[in-house]
């Protein structure tokens, strides 16, 4: 006898399988990160230590050291950054605050989608020809920098627009309505109250940089000593026209060459400086809610 | 006099700075057109002398990629199959599981899983490509190794890999793919306006058939733009397949060693020279314009994603 009740709700045999379906692809995803996570960590972290840390390879020795690849890294970051974040956020400033929509914010907007889809493979035979051979900058930290410019500067203009969206109107309304001129709002009144979306996005770069390795190989190079300082530093600036290659192509070499102790190494550590960027990009991000939210 | 309190000078600087500014702010918004426009000059330029140098057919059509021989030849529609092939085995893979994940944390899970499952994919998604490659070789390369050992204990003819074939890649692909795929997916699925789950809970569906029956296709557009992006990143992804695909410019059957477009350009542009160079350049070319149409593609859909959304939220 069929049973009409509200308090007898038939399951259906489907709707279980469908749960345990969904249920399971989010366990894979997890069980994927954890996986990665838990065997870069068991097999790197007992190769850590100071001398691997800050110390460069040297045959004589015996020793392997990735020290030189950190400075590498530590240059290109801050080379493309002093590149990328005033043509970005510029960028972003013009798109939000002085452009007409029309054909032409159209344009910018779709290259700037573009850019973003390009592969790295692409930008390295790029920043290779344009910046290495038409440039003769050949293999160096500048060209790597210059290539990785192009590569981040979507990041950096979408998230700083997404910043500037976020300021109230009344911000603007109220400062040009007492007489600013409009650089001076947005001097003074925009930039510092997008700032928290503005430093997410160069975080998020940041990743990207620490993460890139197809655009930098035949740009960048892939020099592993430590930049030589000369009587006056010099050597410091010398080293950006030298090549030098960052940790991620350190760690495609070394598995090259099947040392895969070290690439393990050099792999936890990319992985704690990718944590360390997530983290900090999430603090930034929920701060900015927050303020949104009081406002 | 120089410190005059005219307000007509004071404005004329002013001036002159606030029309800086909009220059410069227009200059630096201009570069990313002029990148993708020199981007654009510069792969056709050093892409095309090749095709007339070999001959387009023997370029696009020759199954021979042997660049050192005594003999060259150059053909790479072996590369160009893989390249598709792997890539829509790898979204094939992917998306089921990225969409089933997506809607985990759209709608079915429970906040504090949520919280758990949604941090992790991010972290997915920020690990550099050379991990994953370094993990297939290690984990993956020997798996599919002991799995050719048996699957072709009969076919003495087999060309033994070690591991580094076309399925190997495929996996590490899907998964580089995976949380692009999420992401996007879910943003689609929480677009869609609360009221369209509500009517069809109040008529009597159980979530999982409003889920699918209602939720799913009313994010369809949504769901196709994760595809296509996912496709871009996988037709463009290099470092995490060169070590682990083998890299023989094989036909793409799953136990072959292949060699897919991007890895071509990785593995050989350190030491390749005159013609050979210019041949992976065309393939660079080639690289480009396959990413290219995925873009115009992508346009197409986000905008017709655009305008079925104004029309659900009416």
């Amino acid at each position: 006898m069929e049973q009409r009740t509200l308090y007898k709700k038939k399951t259906r045999q489907l709707d279980i399988i469908a749960y345990g379906i969904i249920y399971f692809c989010a366990f894979l995803s997890i069980i994927i990160l954890v996986g990665i996570v838990g065997y870069i960590s068991y097999r790197g972290i007992p190769y850590i230590n100071l001398q691997f840390l800050t110390t460069e390879s040297s045959a004589l020795k015996g020793t392997t050291g990735i020290a030189g690849n950190i400075v590498n890294t530590l240059y290109i970051i801050i080379l493309t950054l002093l590149i990328a974040i005033p043509l970005g956020v510029g960028s972003a400033i013009y798109l939000n605050e002085y452009a007409r929509p029309g054909r032409l914010v159209r344009l910018i907007k779709f290259t700037t989608e573009t850019l973003s889809g390009i592969p790295s493979v692409v930008f390295g035979l790029f920043g290779y020809v344009f910046f290495g051979t038409t440039l003769k900058l050949g293999y160096s930290l500048l060209t790597g920098s210059l290539t990785l410019t192009l590569i981040i500067l979507p990041l950096i203009t979408r998230n700083t627009q997404e910043a500037l969206k976020a300021v109230p109107d009344s911000y603007r309304i109220g400062a040009l309505g007492i007489g600013a001129t409009k650089w001076y709002m947005i001097r003074t009144i925009l930039l510092p109250s997008a700032m928290p979306g503005i430093i997410a996005g160069i975080i998020l770069s940041v990743g990207r940089i620490v993460g890139e390795s197809a655009a930098l190989m035949f740009t960048a190079g892939s020099g592993h000593l430590l930049p030589k300082l000369g009587q006056y530093f010099e050597g410091l600036l010398k080293k950006i026209l030298q090549p030098g290659g960052t940790l991620t192509i350190e760690l495609f070499l070394s598995m090259e060459k099947a040392k895969y102790d070290t690439a393990f190494g050099i792999a936890f550590v990319l992985l704690v400086m990718v944590l360390g960027i997530n983290v900090s990009t999430k603090y930034l991000l929920n701060k900015m809610n927050v303020d949104k939210k009081r406002k | 006099m120089n410190n005059s309190f005219s307000v007509i000078d004071n404005n004329q600087s002013k001036e002159k700075i606030e029309r800086t500014a909009n220059i410069i702010f227009a200059i630096c918004a201009f570069f990313a057109v002029f990148a993708v426009f020199s981007i654009s000059v510069y792969m056709i330029i050093s892409g095309i002398p090749a095709l007339y140098e070999v001959g387009i057919k023997e370029i696009l059509f020759g199954t021979l990629w042997q660049p050192n021989a005594e003999v060259p030849s150059y053909g790479i529609l072996y590369v160009i199959l893989t390249s598709v092939v792997g890539t829509l085995m790898a979204v094939l893979i992917s998306v089921p599981i990225g969409v089933g994940t997506a809607i985990f944390l759209a709608y079915a899970a429970p906040k504090p899983l949520v919280s758990i499952v949604k941090p992790a994919i991010e972290l997915l998604a920020a690990i550099p490509s050379v991990i994953y490659g370094l993990i297939g070789i290690i984990i993956l390369n020997p798996l599919m190794y002991k799995i050719e050992l048996i699957l072709f204990a009969d076919t003495p003819d087999h060309q033994y890999t070690g591991g580094s074939n076309l399925l190997s890649a495929v996996i590490v692909l899907a998964v580089m793919i995976l949380p692009t795929v999420i992401n996007i997916s879910e943003s689609a699925l929480k677009s869609v306006p609360e009221k369209f789950a509500d009517a069809s809970l109040a008529l009597g569906a159980t979530r999982i058939q409003t889920i699918f029956k209602v939720i799913l296709p009313s994010a369809k557009s949504g769901i196709v733009t994760a595809i296509v992006l996912g496709v871009g990143r996988a037709v463009g992804e290099a470092m995490a397949i060169t070590m682990v695909a083998g890299n023989n410019a094989n036909l793409p059957l799953p136990f072959n060693s292949v060699r897919f477009l991007t890895t071509a350009v990785v593995a050989e542009m350190s030491y390749a020279t005159d013609t050979h160079k210019r041949v992976l350049y065309t393939i660079g070319l080639i690289l480009f314009a396959f990413i290219m149409i995925i873009n115009l593609i992508l346009n197409k859909v986000m905008k017709k994603g655009l305008k079925s959304g104004t029309k659900n939220s009416l």
